[in-house]
């Protein structure tokens, strides 16, 4: 009983930082109707700058952290620039291919720069963690947990109670009519870029102690998230968090119980059942063309 | 003017020609690559480009004809070859045998992939196929004893027949050649038009007739088996195959490939794999840094994407046709004839208490009319009153709340679109759904191939009859200009004569009126009665109620998802209820 909770609590850790990254996911789909397919690239990148700015430059931890998130913010709008804004105009495949190369580039440029060896980033608090009975809550994986709902909360009350957020709702829900209305659509989806960036950065950096920094982690961490959506729901936030959450645990028991070598495999499995059985996800409606 | 068998034959004569000419230049290239003998490492590179540009060919079809997303490309290349390095080796199975089993594992594979996840959208397969991409990569590391894992499978066998590297080269440059020849075909064969009509639009497709996952799952299946036949031929021509071979990477090469060379046509899948395989050939010092190699092919597809999206075959074809201008061939055509099928009945079109509600708001709310065999029959009534609805349940895109349709006796409620087409729907949109990347004639030949249409389907029977539809809405001597190069007007006069080739039983008209000027909508209104001259029964929905009046005999009136009044043209435009819903409550400014 004891390994279950601590298998429960291991899989809501890591499901997080899924869940983060699939929030980023939606966050673009909703406000470009396209997947951005280099997503996991921004965890992967913002672990490199802390790995630059901490571990190489030997920077304090908190100054580093902030850099890398400022870093983030700059990557996603030059990301916006070069990848998404020139095709924005065309249709959902060529940004696809885009996106995807845009992956490639990314991931590849960094194991020119670095080699495939993984780097090691130190956990973000001093202390490891602690006991509740036979249970061990690893402090890592309880700042992951903790922050991720802090996230939430806040982009909920961002989304919902200030203008910007409306804004932005209304850039993703009708551009012509947003545009018409005097928002500055442009704006809106570069502003969308930017904190996508930053919150899949902050999954990247909460996830690196944990798993280390390697150019491989954004591929898997994108195709995790990218399941997380489907099973919640496609486009929808709350959907993204769920499915997150239900993925990770799933997968660490899957581990635990199942298959190790295999573990990055079940994403996949799980995927594949929600396609087959109920494509539209746990929270998700049908969609189709209107005549 | 000659007759349109004429031109048929003499443009067949020029196809036989250009096959002659292409079996003359494989036939070649085969001598040379039997007889020269190359050293080791130019017959590799040789070895590689032919393999590949099979399983590149097979993005040529998925991407560029049906526009669907293949990134598990590398992963069915794999299958393949694994299926004969595996069987040759520890099973000690013929070449051919494993060839053959690795084949049909590989058509299974994407059959499967296609038929869950194709439904879905692009978004979703991208996502799939590389998922699938992953695991395929996992298992071949992982599961030892069948694939030996790392160490991958060495002394793979060529077959008996061509045990020297030059004739198994030639083999594969056969193979190349048939598959290229194939490929070149396709686009203009029914199935290859209906993965262009679905890529261009999937709803018109629809409509037309076309079973839309059918086209895309068999677009893809045949995808993932170039994937495997070029596999297979690979892993005779290397003796040796290792997971590291199929990796995500080469899957994005394999992409890269096609989009560079051109994804419109097999010789771009030529050129881009030849450039891709020998270009990193003049440039290994490349590969002495790890990750710089794929950096640059990711940064090349970007760019591709950004300024070349046609690749470099596409952008030569397009030079090429600025200099030629367009061919115009003209003939003497007959006449369009209309075949009805067996009647069943004097009434074509049922609708009983049909309703169609959106949560609460009930767009369509017990409607019930009778269309009449060989009668024009409108259904009008002020904005949402429920036109298009009724419509688009009626055509298919809409299930139903309640209540039924039957045309011609048979019970469509809930038939697909396509299905509906083939039991005799026939329709046009609002806002005009052609396939922009073809011309007038294939649109109209995609009409004309109908599932249940009663004419001869080969294919001059096919062409003439599309030349014919277009003579009779006056576009004849344009069939063979793109339809984006058409007016409005004229692009909605290609939709009529889409819908009219097929011989429907019944034509649904979707607002035909709508943004045409004053001399088209004349023009609409005399080839609407020139058509129900022809006996071709019509459900026409507008808002224009001098088409209406001039052409209807039969009116059907809609207000608020309800009907308000259902008769003769004359009695319905003056029925009190329907000057209310049209010009307001003071019935005295209504004359």
């Amino acid at each position: 009983m004891d390994m279950v909770f601590q298998l429960l609590f291991q899989g809501i850790g890591i499901g997080s930082v899924y869940a983060l990254v699939a929030l980023g996911f939606v966050l673009i789909f909703r406000a470009t109707n396209v997947v951005n397919f280099a997503q996991g690239e921004f965890s992967m990148v913002a672990a490199f700058l802390m790995v630059i700015f901490s571990v190489d430059l030997e920077w304090p931890y908190w100054i580093s952290f902030l850099l890398s998130l400022g870093g983030m913010a700059i990557y996603g709008a030059l990301f916006n620039l070069g990848v998404y804004f020139p095709l924005r105009h065309r249709t959902y495949l060529p940004v696809i291919i885009s996106t995807i190369g845009a992956s490639i580039l990314v991931s590849n440029s960094t194991l020119a720069l670095y080699g495939p060896q993984p780097q090691v980033l130190q956990p973000l608090l001093d202390f490891p963690g602690f006991n509740i009975g036979t249970v061990y809550l690893d402090a890592q994986y309880l700042l992951i947990i903790g922050l991720t709902v802090v996230l939430v909360a806040f982009q909920y009350w961002f989304f919902e109670h200030t203008l910007l957020g409306k804004k932005l709702q209304a850039t993703s829900q009708d551009k012509e009519m947003a545009s018409l209305l005097g928002i500055p659509v442009a704006t809106m989806i570069m502003l969308t870029f930017v904190y996508s960036a930053m919150i899949g950065g902050l999954a990247g950096i909460l996830v690196a102690p944990i798993l280390f920094v390697s150019i491989h982690m954004g591929g898997t961490i994108a195709l995790k998230a990218f399941a997380a959506t489907i099973i919640g729901g496609f486009g929808d936030v709350a959907g993204a968090i769920i499915g997150g959450l239900a993925l990770g645990v799933i997968e660490t028991f899957g581990a635990a119980y199942v298959s190790v070598p295999y573990k990055d495999g079940f994403a996949f499995l799980v995927l594949v059942a929600f396609l087959v059985f109920r494509p539209q996800g746990i929270f998700g409606e049908r969609v189709a063309e209107k005549a | 003017m000659s007759s349109m068998i004429e031109i048929y034959r003499a443009s067949a004569q020029r196809k036989q020609r250009g096959l002659l000419a292409y079996i003359a230049l494989i036939a070649v290239l085969v001598y040379v690559a039997a007889t020269t003998t190359f050293d080791g490492y130019v017959t590799n590179i040789l070895m590689q480009a032919v393999t590949y540009a099979v399983a590149v060919m097979g993005l040529t079809v998925v991407l560029g004809l049906c526009g669907q997303i293949n990134l598990a490309q590398a992963a069915f290349f794999g299958l393949g070859a694994y299926a004969v390095g595996l069987g040759t080796v520890d099973y000690g199975l013929s070449y051919w045998i494993c060839m053959g089993l690795g084949l049909i594992v590989v058509f299974a594979f994407g059959a499967f992939l296609g038929t869950s996840t194709i439904r879905l959208g692009g978004h979703y397969l991208a996502m799939v196929t590389i998922s699938f991409q992953q695991i395929l990569t996992l298992v071949m590391i992982n599961w030892i004893p069948v694939t030996h894992g790392p160490d991958g499978v060495s002394r793979i066998l060529k077959p008996n027949l061509f045990n020297t590297p030059q004739s198994y080269l030639a083999f594969c440059v056969v193979v190349l050649a048939v598959v290229g020849y194939l490929v070149w075909q396709l686009p203009s064969t029914k199935l290859g038009r209906a993965m262009r009509a679905v890529r261009d639009n999937e709803l018109a497709a629809g409509v037309t007739g076309i079973d839309i996952q059918r086209t895309k799952v068999t677009a893809f299946a045949i995808c993932a088996l170039l994937g495997g036949l070029g596999g297979g031929l690979f892993a005779g021509g290397f003796s040796y195959v290792s997971p590291d071979q199929f990796s995500f990477a080469e899957s994005i090469v394999f992409l890269t490939m096609v989009l560079l060379g051109g994804v419109a046509s097999p010789i771009g899948a030529v050129i881009g794999t030849g450039l891709l395989i020998l270009i990193p050939e003049w440039l290994r010092f490349l590969k002495s840094i790890p990750g710089l190699y794929l950096a640059i092919y990711g940064l090349a597809v970007i760019l591709i994407v950004l300024f070349m999206p046609d690749g470099i075959w596409g952008f030569v074809v397009q030079q090429f046709k600025k200099l030629r201008g367009s061919l115009r061939l003209s003939a003497e055509l007959p006449e369009l004839t209309l075949v009805q099928t067996q009647a069943h009945a004097d009434d074509v079109l049922v609708v009983n208490n049909l309703a169609k509600h959106f949560g609460g708001l009930k767009a369509v709310d017990d409607i019930s009319f009778v269309v009449k065999r060989g009668s024009v029959h409108a259904l009008i009534g002020p904005n949402g009153s429920g036109k298009t609805t009724t419509l688009n349940v009626l055509s298919g895109l809409y299930t139903p709340t309640a209540g039924a349709v039957q045309l011609d006796g048979q019970d469509i409620t809930h038939f697909a679109p396509h299905e509906r087409t083939a039991s005799g729907l026939g329709r046009t949109f609002q806002n005009i759904r052609l396939f922009r990347s073809m011309t007038a004639l294939e649109n109209v030949i995609i009409g004309v191939e109908r599932p249940g249409n009663p004419v001869d389907h080969a294919p001059i029977a096919l062409e003439g009859r599309a030349r014919s539809a277009l003579n009779f809405v006056g576009l004849g001597d344009r069939a063979d200009e793109l339809v984006t190069s058409f007016s409005y007007g004229h692009q909605r006069l290609i939709e009529i004569a889409r819908a009219v080739a097929g011989n429907p039983t019944l034509l649904l008209l979707d607002e035909p009126a709508a943004g045409l000027n004053s001399t088209e909508k004349m023009e609409l209104r005399d080839l609407l009665k020139r058509i129900a001259a022809k006996g071709l029964t019509i459900l026409i929905i507008d808002h224009d109620m001098t088409l209406v009046s001039e052409v209807a005999e039969h009116i059907t009136v809609l207000n608020f998802g309800r009907r308000i009044a259902d008769g003769d043209a004359v009695s319905v435009l003056n029925h009190p209820d329907v000057v209310t819903a049209y010009l307001g409550s003071d019935a005295n400014a209504a004359h």
